[in-house]
């Protein structure tokens, strides 16, 4: 395969050629060696699929996927693209189902992706049909391996993806059970068609740098001061991260960001009803916020009582959609989910802390035009790609970098 | 009797404010414990309570224009709404429930525009001291994407 075009201008991770965001032999490659590689990508919630046949609809990269539940209990995936001629196999978003059928020439698949049934396979009055040496068996949509942790249901196409557990590591396996520690509901799902590459959403992501400084509402109501105490933790591949923080009563005295003079720090700005903050305790550790991303394109959010999954799907070299799905416990108490309702006002496509993350990645996507051979500098706390206890600094957007490389440069 | 032609009339005042950045007059369209959400059909369908918007008060409404006036960062846009005459579902003297369908285009600072959404508010209308007011409006969008951000209410 030819070289992508990017070059990157050092071993390491604090320079980003701009071409990475803008090149289509890049994007191919990313389906190839990323989203169909030793990669393990989020499908759906285990809650999504109560009972035997329930079935959902996604996209792993640009892979259709269709993801089911059996009778054994078990979840299995597999490409929503049917073996004869490649048309879907499922339409709908979710449903239940005791098999699939295509309908272009009704091919059927039980619920692990087998093909079942051919029509008129062995001819219309002894005329047509199959050849005789035609073995379903042979033909079916790629199957994926799938992984359910903690209520999380992952997939990939790759047989030489690590477990689950090993791929994400013992930090974020702690950090996830944290929030999945006991069974969830779904409460409303949203999607975010961005204005680009996917790329730049999941360093926005990464970035505990941007937060308090593009987020004024945030900032204003100390929910995310980067003097408050709190961190990154970055996994040993780089790809996943987790960014946290808890409230310290000594940071409401910060003048960092007075002596800055930037913009965020106004007190103008006092709600009338608060009510959109106000939560309860649910986390015994103090931590008010906490981000958390696994490689490629999966998040899981806590802030305060406003929890939520993310999954981020590329549609283009310069668009893609993040489908939000927002969550509440399974046993809520009427109280606890109204706040939930209220509180989820600041995430979202209209979020008041979240709706500048939808328009930030088309800013850059279109200053970029016409600079493929010029680079972002990503060196806010220095080169490294470790945990570090600030939060000021780019350690996680910089790891983001080492897991693509390893990926996209080890030979396919 | 609240009649047809009051909500017609309603509806054009509320479209009108958005419409010409005359958002503070918008939450004065709603009683003091309203409800008003912006949700999608699918959501409804499912009976999933979640909007991207989400308030039960006057108050909450008057925060999220302050809080797009001084807090939030987007590009300059308006919208152009469209309503559909409403169907007047229950009505007496001083409540009357009803659906409108809306279509919503976004006109971007440098001149693009687009269709942003389309959907059917679903209303609660009360009269309080002779004028008319929402209880309740929950705007149902048809698609589940909202392309970017949805700054402006709908």
């Amino acid at each position: 395969m030819q070289a992508p075009t990017p070059r990157w201008s050092g071993p390491g991770y604090t320079r980003i050629p701009y071409a990475i965001y803008t090149d289509t032999a890049v994007s191919r490659q990313e389906q190839e060696r990323i989203f169909r590689g030793p990669t393990w990508n989020y499908l759906c919630l285990d809650a999504e699929l109560p009972e035997p046949g329930c079935y959902r609809t996604t996209h792993v990269g640009d892979a259709p996927v269709v993801v089911v539940r059996d009778d054994d209990g078990e979840i299995y995936a597999f490409e929503n693209r049917c073996a004869h001629r490649g048309a879907l196999i499922a339409l709908e978003k979710s449903g239940r189902a005791p098999s699939f059928q295509c309908v272009y020439h009704a091919w059927s698949y039980n619920r692990q992706g087998d093909l079942r049934g051919v029509a008129f396979e062995k001819g219309v009055k002894g005329q047509g049909g199959m050849p005789e040496t035609f073995c379903k068996q042979e033909h079916g949509p790629r199957k994926l391996r799938v992984a359910v942790y903690c209520g999380l249901v992952f997939g990939s196409f790759s047989d030489d993806v690590p477990p689950i557990e090993e791929y994400l590591g013992e930090e974020i396996c702690a950090r996830i059970e944290r929030v999945m520690h006991k069974p969830v509901k779904v409460i409303g799902r949203f999607t975010q068609a961005l204005p680009n590459n996917w790329k730049l959403y999941m360093e926005n992501v990464k970035d505990s740098y941007h937060a308090s400084l593009l987020h004024l509402f945030f900032t204003t109501f100390e929910l995310n001061r980067l003097s408050q105490k709190g961190g990154v933790i970055v996994d040993e591949s780089g790809g996943h991260h987790v960014s946290f923080s808890m409230i310290d009563g000594a940071a409401a005295a910060d003048t960092s960001y007075r002596e800055q003079g930037l913009r965020s720090d106004t007190d103008r700005y006092r709600l009338k009803d608060p009510g959109v903050l106000e939560g309860f305790q649910e986390f015994d550790d103090g931590v008010t916020l906490q981000i958390l991303s696994v490689f490629p394109g999966f998040v899981l959010q806590q802030i305060q009582n406003c929890l939520a999954v993310r999954q981020l799907v590329p549609t283009g070299q310069d668009k893609s959609e993040l489908h939000w799905t927002y969550l509440g416990y399974a046993d809520d108490t009427p109280a606890q989910q109204k706040a939930r309702l209220k509180q989820l006002n600041l995430v979202g496509p209209a979020g008041f802390i979240s709706m500048e993350d939808g328009a930030v990645g088309g800013f850059v996507q279109r200053g970029i035009a016409g600079a493929d051979d010029h680079e972002a500098v990503v060196e806010m706390g220095g080169d490294s790609v470790s945990s570090s206890e600030g939060r000021a600094t780019e350690t996680s957007v910089r790891g983001f970098w080492k897991a693509y490389r390893t990926h996209m440069e080890s030979p396919a | 009797m609240i009649d047809l032609l009051a909500l017609c009339a309603f509806n054009a005042a509320y479209a009108h404010a958005i419409d010409n950045d005359q958002l503070e007059k918008w939450p004065d369209f709603f009683t003091e414990d309203c409800l008003y959400r912006i949700t999608s059909a699918d959501n409804e369908r499912e009976g999933l309570p979640a909007g991207i918007v989400y308030a039960d008060s006057r108050a909450m409404l008057q925060d999220r224009i302050a809080a797009l006036r001084e807090a939030n960062i987007y590009e300059r846009q308006s919208y152009r709404h469209l309503l559909g005459m409403p169907v007047l579902q229950t009505a007496d003297s001083d409540t009357a429930t009803a659906c409108t369908p809306f279509m919503v285009a976004r006109i971007m600072l440098h001149g693009e525009t687009r269709l942003f959404a389309t959907g059917e508010y679903r209303d609660r209308f009360v009269r309080t001291q002779g004028r008319l007011m929402l209880a309740e409006r929950v705007a149902v969008c048809d698609s589940t994407v909202t392309d970017t951000l949805l700054a402006l209410p709908l």
